[in-house]
């Protein structure tokens, strides 16, 4: 045999240590597990987005017909997106507040590309819920902006957590203006 | 060992006896010719030329009466089309999308994440186009039909007159690559049928062999990556084999 | 005790309270495997090995798969190009079904060569004939589920097999669709049985493997061991033996599922499903071919299905209707040459059955289907009365130690 150093003779009798020092012993035991874990891999990975899931990852959005003070509820990545046409004064209370002293600090000119379009993911960043607030006469919370039912935190008119649990203001999805009418999302 | 090895080669001739005869099966006195495939074999690879020139002749020949259906126009990627390239192919197609704020279905250019879109709404208005008869999508067809390559190069080119001895009844057509020899689908390539873009100069046989290579890419994309891994896999298990067995003949060596 | 056994602490703490570690090290040395077991023994192993590969691929198939028929062709061909490499996924889940029949058919003749069924083993074997129409049944739903005209089509043959039941027959039959044809309620139901199914089979192979626990292994040589000198510890001895087979048999798969991954299937399953025609030439998948011959070997329906059917009983029976005292075909001379044309007559049979059903095939199909009920009702009991065995040698050491010592 290839492997020189030969056991004590008493190992030898004892299946319990038969082949543990051997290094080719060893060795194929370990290109075993090897092989094994390679193999979890592809088994894993089908559990992430597929190519046609990651395709579809954009909307187009027509936002020219969402008259002030009014907002849409579009699906993006099979999420609620919300976009609203905020009016003056919801602008203004917006930046009425020093955003130093938020939870999550952030100018309301960060979160909008223009003052009057709201485009944000309608996803309550505390635990997945969608907040109220988009239709007219649903609850709007404290600061006129979403109230989430499920565990009450309420959003301003700029998105922005201002009270209750939920740890970060409402997500702003990439979008970019097509035209003056038409927003792509993702 | 030995007979461990006996064993195999038994049971995978046993196999090949079985499955092949059940493979081959019903292809009647057809003539099969083959052509020289840069996919065939353990390193086998797609050529990405032949694709791009195999779905021009898809798109000006095929389409017509063809559709490609499990195909999106981003799978073209493999073909060697960048992004840019892929939103341009994509943009000179329609798609239905829909229902808008009205409630009504609208035609949109289609964007790289859409499915080619087929020429026929759905199979009675394919049948009722083409005299009953009813044209296969073209997607899977050379995994769909025995020896695919070979089968679908011989059918392009297998149009011949017809010997005496058969009639060829009105809208059919003679083919010697095809089972039972009379096929509805009329000779669809001439050599002359398309101006390729890349200035190849074209041949019945260049074109057939060209669609033959897209389509083969189109009904198996994952192949070259297959075959990558594949010998990887095998020159593992390989040498995990050979160091098994002597790991084995150390182990044992102890009994005696 | 245990505190011996064990050096690590954790080990020894958890196997005071829950024995795992015990019973794993029962299993690794103190169960007593005969010393002259050859590489066929592996085969076991290997379809455990298999089950499991099916078992988990399946899980992660059933993950992307959607069982409608608008939807499960064109969700399998989601699973081929866009789920992360759910092409490979699929093709090993194919291609180990037919790796799990070879092995399962290279177990079974083993059995039979070596005589594995005989007492004390009956109830082990009648088991392994159970798993084995498990699989059976299994693998038949498993391959509906594609929705292809092979998948389709097959399914429709195969359920319309019961309508050979006098009177009820009908009846069953759309009991088994759910309606007045293969449809979505058959595919759904199927689905959920074919994933239901290997978890039976996984039942039954731990019943399979206390069974043969009870007696442990048969040998090449088929008598009982007499004693410490004719046994040895599976670990180490056998686990790195059956790495070997594991090895070859991981090979053989990698080379089909990288290089002929649809070479054992059929091509018209690429077609989608169409209940309006039938392909020109349908036969099953290659593992039922013998069976499928017999079924056309008979010109009556009834008569079909029950020879069919039969064909897998007289394997439950067969511990009863071979009653030599010898085992192994090593020493009986005469049923080892039955055996091989026995073997034969099957290769026969699965060459037969993915013909078309005319002409002299048809004949040789009679011809083959009649030697195989002659040799298991017939040729089997004679044998056992009449055939004159070799001496047999006196414990599996001698003549282990006879070949080492000429060996070497």
């Amino acid at each position: 045999m290839a492997n020189t150093n030969s056991k004590p003779a008493k190992s030898a009798t004892d299946p319990r240590e038969v082949g543990r020092r051997d290094f080719i012993v060893v060795a194929t035991y370990a290109m075993g597990a090897v092989g094994a874990a390679a193999v979890a891999w592809p088994l894993i990975n089908q559990m992430n987005p597929a190519a046609d899931t990651l395709a579809l990852a954009s909307t187009e959005v027509d936002v020219s017909k969402i008259a002030e003070g009014q907002a849409i509820t579009v699906t993006w990545r099979g999420k609620p997106v919300f976009i609203r046409h905020r009016t003056a004064d919801e602008i203004a209370r917006a930046n009425a507040i020093d955003s130093a002293e938020l939870r999550d600090p952030q100018e309301d000119e960060a979160r909008v590309q223009k003052p009057e379009l709201l485009v944000l993911v309608g996803v309550c960043t505390h635990l997945g819920c969608v907040p109220l607030g988009q239709k007219t006469g649903e609850v709007k919370g404290e600061y006129d902006g979403w109230f989430c039912p499920c565990h009450g935190s309420h959003y301003d008119t700029s998105g922005r957590i201002r009270k209750g649990p939920a740890p970060t203001n409402l997500e702003v999805p990439p979008y970019t203006f097509l035209s003056d009418a038409v927003i792509r999302i993702g | 060992m030995v007979k461990f090895l006996i064993a195999s080669v038994t049971a995978l001739a046993a196999l090949i006896g079985v499955a092949g005869p059940a493979q081959a099966a019903g292809g009647g006195d057809v003539k099969l010719v083959s052509g020289e495939w840069s996919f065939a074999g353990p390193f086998g690879y797609f050529d990405k030329g032949a694709m791009q020139r195999g779905f021009q002749v898809y798109r000006e020949v095929c389409a017509g009466c063809h559709g490609v259906e499990y195909l999106a126009f981003r799978n073209l990627a493999d073909l060697g089309y960048n992004d840019a390239e892929i939103k341009a192919i994509a943009a000179e197609y329609e798609v239905m999308d829909g229902p808008d704020d009205d409630g009504e279905m609208f035609m949109r250019a289609a964007r790289p994440a859409d499915l080619i879109p087929s020429p026929y709404r759905n199979d009675n208005e394919a049948r009722a186009n083409n005299n009953g008869a009813l044209p296969p999508d073209l997607s899977l067809i050379t995994k769909a039909r025995a020896n695919g390559a070979d089968y679908l190069y011989s059918l392009l080119l297998g149009y011949e007159d017809a010997p005496a001895s058969t009639e060829v009844p009105d809208g059919m057509y003679y083919n010697n690559a095809y089972s039972g020899h009379l096929i509805a689908m009329p000779q669809p390539i001439y050599g002359d049928d398309v101006e390729y873009a890349d200035g190849t100069p074209t041949t019945p046989e260049s074109l057939a062999a060209d669609v033959t290579h897209f389509l083969m890419w189109a009904a198996e994309p994952k192949m070259e990556v297959r075959k990558r891994i594949g010998v990887a896999a095998v020159f593992f298990l390989s040498i995990f084999l050979i160091m098994s067995y002597m790991a084995k003949r150390r182990v044992w060596a102890e009994l005696h | 005790m245990s505190a011996e056994k064990f050096s690590n602490p954790v080990v020894r703490w958890i196997d005071h309270r829950l024995p795992v570690f015990s019973m794993l090290d029962h299993e690794k040395y103190d169960y007593p495997v005969p010393k002259n077991l050859n590489y066929f023994w592996n085969f076991g192993v290997l379809a455990g090995l298999a089950l499991v590969i099916m078992i988990v691929t399946g899980i992660v198939l059933a993950m992307n798969y959607t069982a409608h028929v608008d939807h499960a062709f064109s969700s399998v061909e989601r699973i081929m190009r866009d789920v992360n490499h759910g092409w490979l996924i699929r093709y090993i889940h194919m291609n180990a079904a037919s790796f799990f029949f070879i092995v399962v058919y290279i177990h079974i003749f083993r059995g039979l060569y070596y005589g594995s069924y005989k007492a004390p083993r009956e109830l082990l074997w009648m088991l392994g004939v159970v798993i084995f129409l498990l699989m059976m049944a299994t693998a038949f739903m498993g391959y509906v589920l594609p929705w292809g005209q092979m998948s389709f089509w097959g399914a429709t043959v195969i359920t319309n097999l019961f309508s050979a039941i006098p009177i009820v027959g009908e009846s069953i039959v759309t009991f088994l669709w759910g309606g007045f044809s293969v449809d979505n309620p058959t595919l759904n139901r199927f689905f959920s049985l074919h994933y239901l199914m290997p978890f039976v089979i996984a039942g039954v192979v731990v019943l399979h493997i206390v069974a043969l626990h009870r007696f442990g292994s048969n040998n090449p040589i088929g008598i009982d061991a007499k004693g410490p000198q004719d046994t040895i510890s599976f670990h180490p001895y056998y686990t790195i033996k059956d790495m070997v087979g594991i090895a070859m048999f991981l090979l053989l798969l990698a080379v089909a599922v990288f290089f002929f991954p649809n070479a054992m299937g059929h091509p018209d399953n690429y077609i989608p499903a169409n209940p309006m025609q039938t392909p020109a030439h349908i036969v099953p998948e290659w593992y039922f071919l013998p069976f499928y011959a017999i079924l056309r070997a008979v010109p009556d329906k009834l008569g079909g299905v029950l020879l069919m059917f039969a064909a897998i009983f007289v394997l439950f029976i067969l511990p009863w209707l071979d009653r030599s005292p010898v085992r192994s075909a090593r020493f009986r001379p005469v049923f080892r040459i039955f055996f091989w044309l026995l073997f034969i007559d099957c290769i026969a049979l699965g060459y037969l059955g993915g013909k078309p059903a005319e002409g002299v095939y048809v004949v040789l199909s009679r011809i083959a289907t009649v030697w195989y009920f002659l040799h298991f009702l017939v040729i089997l009991p004679m044998l056992s009365v009449f055939e004159t065995t070799k001496p047999l040698p006196k414990s599996i050491s001698e003549p282990v130690l006879a070949t080492a010592k000429g060996a070497a």
